[in-house]
């Protein structure tokens, strides 16, 4: 009804191969560009911008770990410990050499990606959830490692302090700031991802995951490809972790130990596998819900409960309804949300004239 | 209808429902807003669950009694469970709502808000976790542990096993158990130093984390190295173990002393009841026990309500140590009162009103705090509490020891 998809013709290669083929598409790119990078900044406080940078910081880490478990369908449960890597490279070089941001950054995701290519090798032999178990280990072993040596951590506390990156001479020292810094690499990881899966590499990577003794006898080097997989997703990560680091001004590896990992696979499970809307969608769900279901409580739950018993209600009772919400999604659509997004789209592709 | 289109009207109601909701209600007239980071799920929830509603008892006794000079105490209490993004987004809520000041809950959470303290000069309190080096005031301004840090702990344990060892160490063997993350290892650095001052003999022993299998730790440092005291700073499910594997083994308990996190109530019951842990020494930067005014006057409250005292109270360590976060933020406000004239008070001057705690005791329950411009820590005053007949019984009055030890590691840390 809002478009038609019948009319758009490619007269080159280059509209051919454009991300977004249909006009609608690119309408609704842009719009939401301008949403996000004109008017949010502008009608919102400090406290919705700090939960949408902890949205975006997470929008990162799903996209990497959706490369490696959604597209190439390798788990891996060591996201936390490659966002570590990424912190401890970045905070190392940031305190010891005084090194800028956008040499810290680069050199943090590369040392994870390091990591995570060496993590990946077992990849080879062992697959499905003994893959996870040893992604597993290597999260212990990295925390374990960064907790025990001193020239990695900084002393017995483990954390290093990181100065606010400067941009351009302006050092970022607010939300706002802060929120534009973040959705550049967000904007840049989206991009990347969005043309990485489409690509010969991508392309292999789906080989891969849909059946690997198939893709190994149409020529495609399945070792290699399934380290590039681990090597790109932990760069992701390890960016992730430096961005971390730089919001919070610490790298510190409590922030980034397995439950950190769980976090990060739940959101790509729940936003959809093998989709880049889902990890936006996933990191957007696992981030926002636990905040929205306590707004929620603390508004209605008094109609429920006195209020002596709301403070212990409310924390216990979010739990419930976190975990409630991710059984009833997955129920409702075992595809995640992208799928559901994709539902709703379809449905409005033809209406009102279905049939 | 089809079942699709029901859905999308659900979510729409859901987005609308949303809409409608218009964000927490800003601080009334003549309230005092404080923020509180809690735990009451989440890794730690065992302190949570008792910690928080004792600040939330004390907050509503000061209320009950007409507040401070007619302002009421408002504590907006916030679940972190644990985790660092939600201490993030708990700050950055309560910040918004204009609270005067804060106390955070967990170390990993204090280090990574530290900086956001500074940028909004936002008053912190973080007894029990956090950084030690914190207890410097002019280099972090807005931290405040108030309670003795695990420095002052560490040096506190070694005084007292000095003491029970009649007095010299020279040549005595002590065992440091410790759980091994960052806090655990915190304490480490003052140990070593007294080690070479003191000349005794001291050996570290690494519980890996979740801590609940401690056979092979026990063994070594009963069997191989024989130690004349023991220190142990531990978290969680590992003291009770600890307790209940050096008894099994035989070794005097009263020979240990547990570091702050190691000394609840809840330990002794999971390590098999008092009869096991008979002897067993405990640091407290709050008073244990029950004997306190403060404790009765609660009490009292709840029953004019018509209503028992809640259970929470049973567990005195965890329960006395919210009395003390609460009471301390309490006591700032009204120093506060003070300096702004009757006025509301602005954070500066709460946090001026920190800086003036002195001489507050509220019953014994408190140590006697002297807090600084420069020192945050008040002091580092402890006491030692051993486990007989049923409850904690004091072993020592308030102490303090080593502090040029300890003053010299804050002044040199990194």
């Amino acid at each position: 009804m809002f478009h038609r998809e019948s009319g758009v013709f490619k007269t080159s290669y280059a509209a051919d191969m454009a991300l977004y083929p249909l006009p609608i598409a690119r309408w609704t790119v842009a719009a939401f560009a301008g949403l996000f990078i004109l008017i949010v900044p502008l009608i919102c406080g400090d406290y919705p911008i700090s939960i949408l940078n902890l949205i975006l910081i997470a929008i990162v880490g799903a996209l990497g770990l959706n490369i490696l478990v959604g597209y190439t369908g390798q788990i891996s449960i060591g996201t936390g410990a490659f966002m570590s890597v990424g912190a401890y490279t970045a905070a190392n070089l940031v305190t010891r050499l005084g090194a800028p941001f956008w040499l810290a950054l680069p050199a943090g995701g590369l040392m994870a990606a390091l990591v995570g290519a060496i993590v990946g090798i077992p990849s080879l032999r062992i697959r499905g959830i003994y893959l996870a178990i040893a992604t597993l280990a290597a999260q212990l072993i990295i925390e374990w490692t960064i907790n025990h040596v001193q020239w990695i951590s900084g002393g017995v506390q483990a954390s290093v302090m990181i100065p606010r990156p400067s941009v351009f001479g302006i050092r970022l020292v607010s939300e706002r700031q802060f929120y534009f810094f973040l959705l550049f690499f967000v904007v840049l990881a989206l991009v990347a991802t969005l043309n990485l899966v489409r690509s010969r590499v991508g392309r292999a990577f789906i080989a891969i995951r849909d059946q690997d003794i198939a893709a190994e006898i149409i020529g495609i080097d399945i070792f290699r490809y399934k380290l590039y997989a681990f090597a790109i997703s932990s760069f992701f990560a390890g960016v992730t972790g430096v961005l971390e680091s730089y919001y919070l001004g610490i790298a510190n590896y409590e922030q980034f130990q397995i439950d950190v990992s769980i976090d990060y696979l739940a959101m790509v499970i729940i936003g959809g596998l093998g989709s880049v809307l889902g990890s936006v969608l996933g990191a957007i769900f696992v981030t926002l819900l636990p905040i929205a279901t306590r707004l929620f409580l603390e508004s209605f739950g008094g109609l429920f409960f006195s209020n002596a018993n709301l403070l212990n209600v409310i924390p216990n009772l979010r739990l419930v309804i976190f975990g409630g919400l991710i059984i009833f999604f997955l129920v409702v659509e075992p595809d995640g949300l992208n799928r559901l997004w994709r539902n709703i789209r379809n449905y409005f592709r033809v209406w009102p004239f279905s049939y | 209808m089809t079942r699709l289109s029901r859905r999308v009207l659900t979510l729409a109601a859901c987005v609308a429902v949303g809409l409608a909701y218009t964000g927490p209600a800003a601080a009334a007239d003549k309230e005092l807003l404080i923020g509180d980071q809690c735990d009451r799920t989440g890794a730690t929830q065992i302190v949570g669950t008792v910690l928080c509603p004792a600040e939330q008892d004390y907050y509503r006794l000061v209320n009950s009694k007409g507040g401070i000079d007619g302002w009421m105490v408002k504590g907006d209490e916030i679940d972190n469970g644990y985790k660092v993004p939600e201490g993030i987004e708990a700050y950055e809520r309560q910040k918004q709502m204009g609270v005067l000041l804060m106390t955070l809950y967990g170390t990993p959470q204090t280090v990574a808000l530290n900086q956001r303290l500074e940028q909004d000069h936002i008053p912190t309190t973080s007894p029990g976790f956090g950084i030690s080096a914190a207890a410097d005031g002019a280099r972090f301004p807005y931290l405040f542990p108030v309670a003795a840090t695990y420095w002052s702990q560490a040096a506190a344990a070694v005084k007292f096993a000095k003491d029970q060892l009649d007095g010299d160490l020279k040549g005595k063997k002590i065992a440091y158990i410790y759980y091994d993350n960052p806090a655990g290892k915190e304490a480490m650095p003052i140990i070593e130093a007294l080690q070479k001052t003191e000349g005794f003999d001291m050996r570290s022993f690494a519980v890996p984390p979740p801590g609940v299998e401690l056979g092979a730790q026990i063994i070594d440092i009963t069997q191989r190295y024989h130690p004349d005291f023991i220190i142990a700073h531990l978290f969680g499910r590992s003291p009770s173990v600890m307790i209940k594997g050096l008894k099994g083994a035989g070794f005097p308990l009263k020979k240990v002393v547990g570091l702050v996190w190691a000394s609840a109530e809840a330990d002794i019951m999971a390590a098999g009841g008092w009869a096991v842990a008979e002897g067993y020494h405990t640091i407290q930067f709050a008073g244990a026990g029950d004997d306190y005014s403060v404790r009765a006057e609660i009490k009292a409250m709840y029953k004019k309500d018509g209503k028992d005292p809640p259970k929470e109270m049973d567990d005195t360590v965890i329960y006395n140590r919210g009395l003390l976060q609460a009471a301390i933020q309490v006591e700032a406000l009204t120093n506060a009162l003070k300096i702004s004239g009757g006025q509301k008070p602005t954070t500066e001057q709460v946090k001026a009103g920190m800086e003036q705690i002195h001489d507050f005791t509220l019953g014994g329950l408190v140590p006697p705090l002297k807090v600084t411009a420069t020192d945050h820590e008040g002091g580092g005053w402890v006491r030692i509490f051993q486990a007989h007949d049923g409850k904690f019984v004091p072993e020592t009055d308030w102490i303090q020891a080593y502090r040029d030890v300890v003053e010299n590691a804050v002044k040199t840390a990194e």
